[in-house]
């Protein structure tokens, strides 16, 4: 589809309503920065609902998910390239409960997220729920566990 | 529920004479094919994202470039992209050109060099003297360029550090003519050598379903017939306005991958042509003096694939958050789609399909084992080369037809 | 003279290391072996085993994780040895010193082991395989 008919098919998915009990939009916001950088914001409870859609109904391409330590939450950013039209489409999700933060895992319908989420694991100390194989990826056998480096609070 | 009846398991890694780093992965096999693996990596992973933080916006080039040395040109031109987006910013005509050319030249030396490896690990090592041998003179011309045959160093938030001098551009051109007989020469005897055809077609084969659910880019996608390329989808440099188009071949196997490869190279040569002979004047920087506070996402086609950077800045002199992606990150786990039910004398030559990019997704695996160790990788290197030997007698073939390259001695580890 | 370090001199059997590397050293290592500078006519072996080697070639910051490995790479090889360390992160960690997994460089995990050991440096990034050529043949004919 054409950039016209992404946009109208995002913006549909914004006023749709979620989960059994009609509770709000799927969406926050969507914010269009450009025809090729859109940036479609939720809270973490509704990520897996939207990158299904994008990954299903929109057939957008995955590129990687970034992880931030935003003080008083933790941002979840999961970057898609729709190539038919070349959008970078970002889902920013936020992740309130920094004590023990958690969010479903999008590797069962999507393997290409399978490294990532275990990377995101090893460096934020994010729990991805139902992950299938949430093992240390890439800090050493010997790292402490429960230090995480990304972490604002850990310097070197 | 883990088993306890012991399967034999194959440790290919950490270390390898010819894979230069070290990656871990661990197969498990019944008798001749492979059922399953697992693969850890740790050993290449140096914290980058993190020291990124510390520097300036305008040191982190130097150190982006280091994180692969063969896709030294892509990391940093995605980054500086991305923060040229957040400063709304577009740098010179010319710096754009100069950025195509560079990233262009990286490429066939690149696919030139992943050729060679790819003949090494099946036997052919004329094949893997002769790419290497016209490599050469793409690093050369690299070097008298940007004064370095690796790690050029000539991006900048706002354009490129360093100009391509009109005096190199005959020298360029008459370069870019020698080089491209030799590819054509090499592209020739590889796609019509039957041996090759016998022992790369049908191998390691990644269907279109699995490489969009793996999210591969690069050549790994299109091979697989999936014909997706950053610098058509979302142009950035000068690509939009030179002529060329996007290689892609539907059969998913190792031959396909070679093809594209291969027929890419012959592309890329046209293209580093046509921005030399078009290179406008004018200045190739623009002074950026701050970044705002914002966030942008700059992607370029690697050689492998995609390189994806994401940089938010908070109007600081320094990135608040850098993601890097390498295009192995996602290529190399589709191994696992490509690789099980294969013959294990394949199995090199499969993941080198994939052309990882090691230290780019900074593998290393750390694997319980829980079988005894069958056949370690020269076990294997010694296995897929002999099923070559095999083909070429059974075909009655001799090797592959290449001009003497002038070398003493052929066989290397 | 020592007839161990006579043969090593003569021709030297190398295994290539890479202890956390980019791998742009590595692949100009890998580099000396083809026809434009084909160390093999000086009697340099790559080969794919420390327990064959005369030297090492290191290349690499030295991440937590390979640290290890590098140590078990280095006890392998059977002694008089020389370790080369070839490039600027092996040198000296380089530009990734401050990283949160680099516990190198090389001489540090190696010294770590055995406080003796024979350790030649050749920095670049990467070294020009001149520059390898060069830095081989110095340290060989010092010892």
């Amino acid at each position: 589809m054409n950039q016209q008919e992404l946009d109208n098919r995002l913006s549909q998915i914004k006023n749709k309503p979620f989960g059994s009990e009609l509770r709000a939009e799927l969406l926050t916001t969507i914010e269009r920065k450009s025809d090729k950088r859109i940036f479609l914001l939720c809270e973490a409870e509704n990520a897996y609902a939207v990158n299904k859609f994008l990954f299903e109904d929109i057939g957008a391409r995955f590129c990687t998910v970034t992880g931030i330590d935003s003080d008083k939450c933790f941002e979840l950013l999961y970057h898609y390239s729709y190539d038919p039209t070349g959008c970078v489409i970002t889902v920013k999700t936020f992740i309130r409960n920094r004590q023990a933060p958690a969010i479903e895992s999008i590797t069962p319908f999507l393997p290409a997220a399978e490294w990532i989420e275990r990377e995101i694991h090893d460096i934020l100390g994010i729990d991805f729920r139902n992950h299938p194989n949430l093992k240390r990826l890439i800090l050493a056998d010997d790292w402490p566990v429960g230090v995480y480096p990304l972490r604002k609070d850990v310097k070197k | 529920m883990k088993e306890t009846v012991r399967k034999p398991v194959l440790a290919v890694g950490p270390f390898h004479p010819l894979q230069e780093e070290m990656e871990f992965f661990q197969l498990t096999i019944d008798g001749e094919k492979v059922t399953d693996i697992d693969v850890r990596i740790s050993y290449n992973h140096r914290g980058i994202e993190k020291i990124s933080e510390s520097l300036q916006f305008d040191q982190v080039p130097f150190l982006v470039s280091r994180i692969c040395g063969i896709c030294s040109a892509s990391h940093p031109l995605a980054y500086v992209q991305a923060v040229e987006e957040i400063a709304g910013i577009k740098p010179p005509e010319r710096a754009l050109y100069v950025r195509t050319i560079i990233n262009e030249l990286e490429r066939i030396h690149s696919h030139l060099l992943w050729v060679g490896l790819a003949g090494h690990f099946i036997g052919y090592d004329t094949v893997f003297m002769w790419a290497w041998k016209y490599r050469e003179p793409v690093l050369d011309l690299l070097e008298e360029i940007s004064g370095n045959r690796n790690n050029y160093g000539n991006v900048r938030v706002g354009g490129c550090r360093e100009d391509v001098p009109d005096e190199t551009i005959p020298k360029i051109l008459k370069e870019l003519d020698i080089i491209e007989k030799k590819t054509e020469m090499l592209t020739k005897a590889v796609l019509d050598d039957p041996v090759l055809h016998a022992r790369l077609k049908g191998v390691g084969v990644l269907t279109k379903e699995a490489a969009i659910k793996y999210a591969v880019t690069g050549p790994t996608a299109r091979g697989s017939g999936i014909g997706i390329d950053v610098r058509r989808d979302d142009p950035y440099a000068a690509y939009a306005d030179l002529d060329w188009k996007v290689i892609a071949q539907p059969e998913g196997d190792v031959f396909a991958k070679a093809v594209v490869r291969l027929l890419e190279t012959s592309e890329s040569i046209k293209m580093v042509r046509q921005a030399v002979k078009k290179l406008p004047k004018g200045p190739i920087a623009l002074e950026v003096k701050q970044v705002p506070p914002g966030e942008g996402c700059g992607h370029v086609e690697a050689p492998r694939g995609e390189t994806f950077h994401y940089v938010r800045s908070d109007g600081g002199n320094r990135p608040i958050r850098h993601k890097i992606r390498a295009p192995s990150y996602v290529n190399v786990p589709s191994f696992k789609a490509s690789c099980i039910g294969q013959d294990i004398a394949d199995v090199t030559i499969t993941l080198a399909a994939v052309d990882p990019c090691y230290s780019c997704t900074e593998r290393l695996a750390v694997v319980d084992r829980h079988g005894s160790i069958t056949h370690d990788y020269e076990t294997l290197l010694r296995l897929s080369r002999e099923k070559t030997a095999r083909l070429q007698k059974d075909i009655g073939a001799p090797e592959l037809k290449l001009p003497p390259n002038g070398a003493v001695g052929g066989k290397i580890g | 003279m020592n007839w161990k370090i006579w043969s090593l001199k003569k021709s030297p059997w190398v295994f290539h290391v890479n202890a956390g590397a980019c791998n742009n050293c590595d692949i100009e290592i890998v580099d000396l072996l083809t026809p434009k500078f084909d160390v093999e006519r000086f009697g340099v072996k790559l080969v794919g085993s420390p327990r064959h080697a005369d030297a090492l070639l290191v290349t690499g910051v030295g991440t937590r994780q390979a640290a290890k490995r590098v140590q078990e790479a280095y006890r392998q090889t059977p002694k008089p040895c020389v370790v080369f360390a070839i490039g600027a992160c092996a040198c000296g960690t380089g530009i990734f010193n401050s990283g949160y997994h680099v516990v190198g460089p090389i001489d540090k995990i190696i010294k770590e082991i055995d406080p003796n050991a024979i350790i030649a440096y050749v920095p670049g990034c990467p070294p020009k395989p001149e520059a390898m050529i060069s830095g081989i043949v110095k340290a060989l004919s010092a010892l």
